[in-house]
């Protein structure tokens, strides 16, 4: 199947459980969103599937086209084709963003084969003109003194430059202007297609007015309790949370 | 490009401590009067004074043990004087160039008729000894560093030869950079490069000095280099040290700023056995500005030992140091800084920074900031951390993809860039990353 497809995962941080039985599919060619209040377990999910060794998974799989991703390196899992735009990028001094991005290219090529780099500008600079990113950015070091919607639109960059199969936006929009939100919004937009699958998570309702997600999934004490289409996040942002905690206490007593 | 085809003087492989080879030196140099007092004086300090012990407090931490300057000749001119020739050249553009190998002058490249017309002099030491005793008298071996190594500077002035001499006049400004080579070549090689630099009331200049080594044998170089930056000048001096894995070398580099100068010093150091490299400032001129900026890869049993000062005696300046150090295998690097301010320089700015990057846990970096503040009103700092590639750093590098080994490569590049940024010169800033991740390249893993 054609998806990133992920069973019963349980996730620890520090030996606590945070995941418990997760599972979802996000099929390729599909915009689906993850919310939940904070402290659920979203991020955890982010990171764990991207191979944080901080984030121990003790049991289930993460299938993407049928591969597991289960005990990859993370470089491993990005090269298979899963890219994370982080909630809180690094900051990388000295290393310049398109020094960066041209060694993840070059990595995903065969081996004795090696970038154009003419090729490469031109693409990087559409890109970075799409996404109103100063030209002047390739030069500056990855992520270093950049306000945080330059971090976040320097992320769409990426998973723009990597083309991924499946990407996974954690909290790319907290901390964004709106205007900053409809340029990132724009370039999530562009890539959406056959040849992607997205998960978007989310805390706020906000983004999902410029990207509409097939699918809208709230997630509640590490795990999704709720399934729904887009008419899912306007119902949570007009009752709010509670309301879920509320239909699950009453659910299981 | 004038080659120097003067008869090679007369000390074939003869021990450094003689007396009788300085002797002999003394006997060669041109016939200065005041030159042959100097270096007489150099000689019975050299020998008055006893090998460091490392438990005197400038010497804190350094391996002194092993520091024999036994079994040091000096050379005749090298026979591979072409290929050591055709490998000076590292920049294309530049205003004079001049290169020694073994002590002795090989090539000079004079400096334009322009600029001569404006009274830039770009000489050879024995040159200068010549046509400008006056100006040696006034500059040369003026001041020394007062970090330690008195022993080693003594017996580097006593046998002074090869040195590059350059006078900038009052507003002349030189755009390309001065360039010098000084090559230990031949087994057992001793050499005592010497800089001297004198910018007058608001003229610019650049100069870079190259210390390499034409071979994989032992040497010992114990060089000196003084910066003189008049009133309103600005001098940015870079040295480039490569030497073979078997030199040691001890560096003294005293720099002095007048009135609103600029100085700014870079120093590379990735070559030796055990470099010692001590870095002097001495502030006199109200309102200057000096910039010290080191960049240190350190591998294999490597071991850099790092010295600096930064003496304000004038108020309004500003200081600021910045030392980096990756280590891998069971290097060691020592970086001593001392930021002295004197009671009359008030508004002071000072800082010292010393970062190091530990690429094996088994490699060793010792951090000794210091300050001593007289005055009342002043901002100094020091700090220093030492640490491993950080690994929410390497996490994202690898979370795109790129491969564990390339990713710590990058960073540690990365690393190295805040200095080599300061490199106002784009062929050198290159030259410099080459030169870097050749070390890397090469290195035994």
């Amino acid at each position: 199947m054609n998806a990133l497809n992920i069973q019963d995962l349980n996730v620890n941080i520090e030996g606590k459980p945070i995941l418990k039985n997760f599972s979802l599919t996000v099929p390729k060619g599909e915009v689906h969103a993850l919310m939940g209040p904070n402290g659920t377990g979203k991020s955890t999910l982010a990171k764990a599937l991207a191979g944080h060794e901080a984030y121990e998974i003790t049991g289930g799989k993460a299938l993407l086209d049928g591969a597991d991703l289960v005990g990859l390196e993370p470089d491993e899992i990005a090269r298979a084709g899963l890219f994370m735009a982080f909630q809180y990028p690094s900051e990388i001094p000295g290393v310049s963003i398109a020094n960066f991005i041209r060694a993840a290219i070059q990595a995903r090529l065969p081996e004795g084969e090696n970038l154009q780099a003419t090729a490469y500008y031109k693409e990087l600079y559409d890109k970075m003109d799409a996404l109103a990113i100063d030209r002047k950015f390739t030069s500056r070091a990855v992520n270093e003194g950049f306000s945080g919607g330059e971090k976040k639109r320097c992320e769409i960059l990426q998973m723009m430059m990597l083309k991924p199969a499946y990407a996974i936006l954690d909290e790319t929009d907290s901390g964004l202007d709106i205007d900053a939100l409809k340029i990132v919004s724009q370039g999530v937009n562009a890539m959406r297609g056959p040849d992607m699958g997205t998960l978007i998570i989310t805390h706020y309702q906000r983004l999902l007015n410029y990207i509409q997600p097939d699918k809208v999934h709230v997630m509640w004490d590490g795990r999704i309790v709720r399934s729904g289409g887009k008419e899912l996040a306007l119902e949570l942002e007009e009752k709010g949370y509670d309301w879920v905690k509320e239909e699950l206490a009453a659910a299981t007593a | 490009m004038h080659q120097d085809t003067s008869s090679a003087p007369t000390t074939t492989q003869v021990d450094i401590l003689s007396g009788d080879t300085f002797q002999k030196h003394q006997a060669s140099m041109p016939s200065n009067a005041w030159m042959q007092a100097q270096q007489a004086a150099a000689w019975n300090t050299f020998k008055s004074l006893p090998m460091p012990k490392r438990t005197e407090e400038r010497w804190r931490f350094a391996q002194t043990v092993g520091l024999s300057l036994e079994g040091y000749t000096l050379q005749d001119k090298p026979a591979d004087a072409e290929a050591i020739l055709a490998q000076s050249a590292h920049l294309e553009d530049y205003a004079g160039r001049l290169i020694f190998a073994d002590g002795h002058l090989l090539a000079k490249d004079a400096i334009s008729e322009e600029l001569a017309a404006q009274g830039v002099l770009w000489l050879s030491l024995e040159e200068a000894l010549h046509s400008k005793p006056e100006l040696l008298e006034r500059y040369l071996f003026s001041l020394s560093t007062q970090l330690g190594s008195d022993k080693f500077e003594a017996l580097g002035r006593a046998y002074a030869r090869a040195g590059s001499i350059l006078y900038v006049p009052k507003d002349v400004q030189v755009k390309s950079p001065f360039v010098a080579y000084h090559w230990a070549s031949q087994e057992g090689a001793s050499i005592f490069p010497q800089t001297l630099i004198i910018a007058e009331t608001t003229s610019q200049v650049s100069l870079v000095d190259f210390y390499l080594s034409a071979s994989g044998a032992p040497a010992l170089a114990c060089g000196s280099s003084h910066v003189h930056a008049g009133p309103g000048a600005k001098v940015f001096r870079k040295s480039i040290q490569n030497w073979s894995r078997k030199t040691h070398s001890f560096q003294s580099d005293t720099h002095t700023t007048e009135r609103d100068a600029e100085l700014y010093s870079l120093a590379v150091h990735l070559g030796g056995e055990y470099a010692r490299f001590e870095n002097d400032v001495e502030i006199t001129g109200a309102g200057s500005h000096a910039k010290l900026y080191s960049l240190t890869v350190a591998d294999d049993k490597q071991m850099f030992d790092q010295r600096s000062l930064q003496r304000h005696q004038a108020p309004n300046a500003t200081s600021d140091l910045l030392y980096k150090n990756a280590l891998c295998d069971t290097a060691k690097t020592i970086f001593s800084g001392m930021i002295c301010v004197g009671k009359q320089a008030q508004q002071t700015d000072a800082y010292q920074t010393n970062r190091n990057l530990l690429l094996n846990p088994s490699a060793e970096a010792i951090s000794l900031p210091g300050l001593e503040i007289e005055a009342n009103d002043v901002k100094c700092s020091h700090g220093s951390t030492s640490g491993q590639i950080d690994e929410s750093e390497l996490f994202y590098m690898l979370a795109r993809g790129i491969p564990k080994p390339v990713a710590q490569k990058l960073l540690t590049f990365g690393f190295f860039e805040e200095v080599i940024a300061k490199v106002d010169d784009p062929a050198l800033a290159d030259n410099l990353r080459l030169m870097v991740e050749e070390k890397f390249a090469t290195r035994e893993h």
